[in-house]
């Protein structure tokens, strides 16, 4: 099942969303998103997915030729980081609000200024209520499940939202590691064909994204977030299929020796691992340490940290990214 | 688990020497990582790579610190950044050069084993330039048995396609010609 192989990470998340046959990708290159935009380009040059890449001078134009394409009803992929991701703020919320499953992969990183192209949470921060699903992948292989999984549960027509696959610039993007890659009849027995709701048709003309008076903007708001709210029941369902085809298991708050524990470390992203070598080194030394995991960001599960920190005393939250003057990081 | 620490100059290679060895530890089911040292890269500045090999499954992904094994492609970056920093002193270095043992003193401070191989020669005679990645990476295998010799073939061939035979042939000249000066 699948292909055990080295591969850039970066490079690898092209190549899943290419197992998913995209039908459109609008990517504006930037680093250290750069090889991700290159292989979505590579792959479709090559002829190993019948799709387009639009070249955009933007990213605000990459997200709205995504919006644009998924609203035709085609299967959208795009890619940004950091600045990027900052000039595409405006027109997220509305790819949200038309309800359309665009997929984006996001290599995070910290957001000017300092001018800084390294690696922090910032940039998926300032997006965190645009009302898109946020996945944070922990390694290689959770960035390449996660952009298969992200197709299945943005498309489910209980979701219909664009979802975020978040992946630590550098820490992830630009390492060399092995990598389950699934077959393509694999990956097609997973993921049916995008059947959208609606469709931007010239023989079928329907208004998509119009205007919202208030009489009906506080509902449409209101919408939006039951969308969000209720789509982890099909995210755990998703993740269960995965878990029954796959044999890799995914939960909203990933625990690492916590059954016993006092005091518990919480990550997002890349650190995941290497806090479990910490936890490690701490029992030796006699401390009761354990560690939880996010994975699911957006929508929030509640539940499954009120489960995870049950019998736990302190948690220690690491944030990557900073609310300046607000009451602690984002996570926190 | 070994950890290994390549300084070259930007365009000479170190990177993809990092790539090439994980992909050939990879493809032998150990696990492995390559990685670069995070930064913008500049054509002729000071570079930094790093590998990670194991029989188990690698967490950490911290950068190296403490290397087993550190690989200097240009043999100028030795009078430039200190190449044996952090090296562990049951560890290797492993540098391109020609110059003497008490040549080399004169800007390293490591009383560890350190090899020496004439990358650049080779390089020039197999590849007709003077890139010494690939090179070094046949000697690195020899000091360190991190993958087989063979192993590299598979890499190298994809990444270099009709050069491929003249990079093999030189990773096979370093190899044979890697010797420990102390």
């Amino acid at each position: 099942m699948g292909k055990r192989v080295g591969m850039e990470v970066a490079i690898a998340s092209a190549e899943a969303a290419a197992l998913c046959r995209f039908d459109v990708a609008a990517v504006y290159p930037i680093t250290p998103q750069s090889h991700v935009a290159e292989h979505l380009s590579d792959i479709v040059n090559d002829g190993r997915v019948d799709a387009s890449f639009m070249t955009v001078e933007s990213e605000h134009s990459a997200m709205s030729a995504a919006i644009g394409a998924s609203a035709t009803g085609s299967r959208v992929v795009t890619a940004t980081s950091s600045q990027g991701l900052l000039y595409m703020s405006e027109v997220l919320p509305i790819a949200s609000a038309m309800r359309l499953p665009i997929v984006m992969i996001i290599a995070n990183r910290a957001v000017s200024g300092p001018i800084n192209i390294w690696n922090d949470h910032s940039d998926i921060m300032l997006q965190r209520d645009t009302g898109w699903i946020s996945f944070f992948a922990e390694n290689g292989q959770e960035v390449v499940d996660m952009t298969i999984q992200a197709f299945k549960v943005g498309e489910d027509r209980r979701v219909m939202l664009p979802v975020n696959v978040n992946m630590d610039g550098f820490q992830l993007t630009h390492v060399v590691e092995p990598i389950i890659m699934p077959d393509q009849e694999e990956v097609d027995r997973f993921l049916p064909a995008y059947l959208p709701y609606a469709t931007l048709h010239p023989d079928r003309p329907v208004s998509m994204g119009t205007l919202g008076m208030p009489d009906i903007y506080t509902e449409s708001q209101k919408s939006k977030d039951e969308a969000i709210v209720h789509s982890i029941g099909v995210i755990r369902e998703v993740w269960k299929e995965w878990e029954a085809q796959f044999g890799r298991k995914y939960e909203p708050i990933g625990s690492y020796r916590t059954e016993d524990a006092d005091v518990a470390l919480v990550t997002m992203g890349s650190m995941g691992e290497t806090a479990e070598i910490a936890v490690d080194e701490l029992r030796k030394q006699g401390v009761k340490a354990g560690l939880l995991k996010i994975k699911l960001w957006r929508p929030f599960p509640f539940d499954d940290l009120k489960k995870a920190v049950q019998g736990i005393r302190v948690l220690a939250v690491t944030d990557r990214a900073v609310s300046f003057g607000g009451p602690g990081g984002p996570v926190f | 688990m070994l950890e290994i620490r390549w300084h070259g100059r930007g365009g000479q290679g170190a990177v993809t020497s990092v790539e090439l060895l994980a992909l050939s530890a990879i493809e032998e089911g150990k696990y492995a990582q390559g990685f670069p040292s995070f930064g913008p890269e500049r054509r002729g500045a000071p570079v930094t790579a790093f590998n990670r090999v194991d029989d188990k499954q690698i967490k950490i992904r911290s950068g190296i610190y403490r290397p087993d094994v550190v690989v200097v492609l240009d043999e100028s970056l030795v009078a430039l950044v200190d190449v044996a920093e952090g090296l562990k002193p049951e560890g290797i270095l492993l540098i391109n050069t020609t110059k003497s043992l008490e040549e080399l003193k004169k800007n390293i401070r490591y009383d560890g084993k350190i090899a020496t191989c004439d990358a650049t020669a080779i390089a020039w005679k197999e590849l007709g330039v003077p890139i010494t990645n690939t090179t070094m990476l046949g000697a690195l295998v020899k000091l360190t048995g991190v993958v087989k010799l063979e192993s590299l073939d598979g890499p190298i061939t994809e990444r270099f396609g009709r050069i491929a035979p003249k990079n093999q042939a030189a990773a096979k000249r370093a190899f044979a010609e890697v010797s420990i000066i102390n």
